[in-house]
């Protein structure tokens, strides 16, 4: 029932009968030959072209091709080398490409509790990630501190970085931080950007923003500079 | 180990030695431990070390405790370890706490055992006790501009107050 409703939705049908795709196919060697005209290929493009906007097509590629960065932090980062495995097997959502680098990631799961000593680490491997980029707190103490409420651990993530999904455990079972996993592609294909990076004053903390600042900022000092050497009278 | 009496007599040699140095002996568990006069520490670590019959020459471990309410208030612990009878004893300082948000002092043994530089370093990071004459003192576990000694009694546990449905009435306006 759910099937055929989903077939009726969808714009590409499929053909009924050997008849139907045998004309299909020699329609598309016709349009390949540049001999189709008219009906038929009105025809042509209504039964073999999907209509949809770029920024669709480009966030479900984004969600299909995740590499999450190689980074563990305590405890919970056990149950996180184990969804590579090929018992829970990520490979299965295309995020399989462990990324040794923050440059190359763009995914990173916080699996453990943060220490103050810790937190601007992460930070700046947060800020060396290239956009788009999206960040898991697997387990109670990066979400919320946890068992952990004395003077050496952050009482949760989100005080110092925008994080895109917690995941409640302790730790997490496999399952739960691949379903937090789903949570999060079924995001980035919605809605990539909650604003959440804006709010945490992460918008333009990339490393080529900030030169980009810096270039900018040393041009004006250079113009002023120029100004006051144009008008100086001279010696 | 030396025993009760053989603690006793370590004890009496070191008064001789050292007048009023060993405040108290306790021998439990069958460890045997001196109090000794925080002014004294190092007198009393340097006869222990190079007293023949003695010579207590490792330092295993040097830790504090924080004993509040009881007075004085800070022991730090100097676990002496004499490597060929594999006899162990420990020395506690009692070190009182002076008040007024001033910060206790004791000698350092760095002199005499340069193991003890990096774990008196911890002691003075978790507990605010100062060492005298330590060659390098500042925090060694916790970041350099933290405030506050986090291993003390009277250190605030920390964390946020969770909320559950069982007391969420009781934390006014916890939502905000």
């Amino acid at each position: 029932m759910r099937r055929e409703k989903i077939r009726a939705l969808a714009p590409l049908e499929q053909p009924r009968s050997a008849e139907e795709l045998r004309v299909r196919q020699l329609r598309a060697r016709d349009l390949l030959r540049g001999d189709l005209e008219g009906e038929d290929l009105e025809k042509h493009v209504e039964d073999s072209v999907l209509a949809t906007s770029l920024e669709k097509v480009l966030n479900w590629g984004r969600s299909n091709a995740i590499f999450p960065a190689t980074f563990g932090l305590a405890c919970c980062a056990i149950e996180m080398m184990s969804i590579v495995s090929p018992r829970y097997d990520i490979a299965r959502f295309g995020a399989e490409a462990m990324r040794a680098s923050p440059r190359q990631a763009d995914m990173l799961i916080l699996s453990g509790r943060v220490s103050i000593k810790m937190a601007p680490v992460v930070r700046r491997l947060y800020d060396q990630m290239l956009e788009p980029k999206w960040v898991i707190a697997m387990g109670a103490c990066s979400s919320s501190g946890g068992m952990f409420a004395n003077y050496a651990v952050v009482q949760g993530a989100d005080k110092f970085m925008p994080v895109d999904i917690h995941v409640p455990g302790c730790p997490p079972r496999p399952e739960a931080l691949l379903y937090g996993f789903n949570k999060l592609q079924r995001m980035i294909r919605g809605n990539p950007d909650p604003g959440w990076r804006t709010r945490h004053n992460a918008a333009g903390t990339e490393e080529w923003a900030r030169e980009e600042a810096i270039v900018a900022g040393g041009m004006e000092e250079y113009e002023r500079a120029r100004q006051i050497a144009l008008e100086a009278p001279d010696a | 180990m030396p025993d009760a009496p053989g603690l006793e007599l370590i004890a009496q040699e070191l008064n001789d030695a050292h007048a009023g140095a060993v405040i108290e002996t306790y021998h439990e568990h069958e460890q045997a431990c001196l109090i000794v006069d925080p002014g004294q520490v190092l007198a009393v670590l340097g006869w222990l070390r190079d007293t023949p019959g003695e010579e207590y020459r490792f330092l295993a471990s040097l830790h504090a405790a924080d004993y509040l309410p009881a007075e004085p208030r800070f022991g730090v612990h100097y676990e002496l370890l004499n490597m060929h009878r594999v006899e162990r004893l420990r020395v506690r300082a009692a070190v009182a706490d002076p008040g007024d948000g001033e910060l206790p002092e004791l000698d350092s043994a760095v002199e005499l055992f340069p193991t003890a530089e990096f774990q008196e370093r911890e002691v003075y990071d978790f507990f605010g006790i100062v060492f005298r004459g330590h060659p390098d003192l500042r925090r060694i576990l916790m970041p350099e501009e933290y405030v506050g000694w986090p291993l003390r009694r009277d250190f605030p546990v920390g964390g946020e107050p969770v909320i559950f449905t069982h007391n969420e009435r009781q934390v006014p306006r916890w939502y905000e």
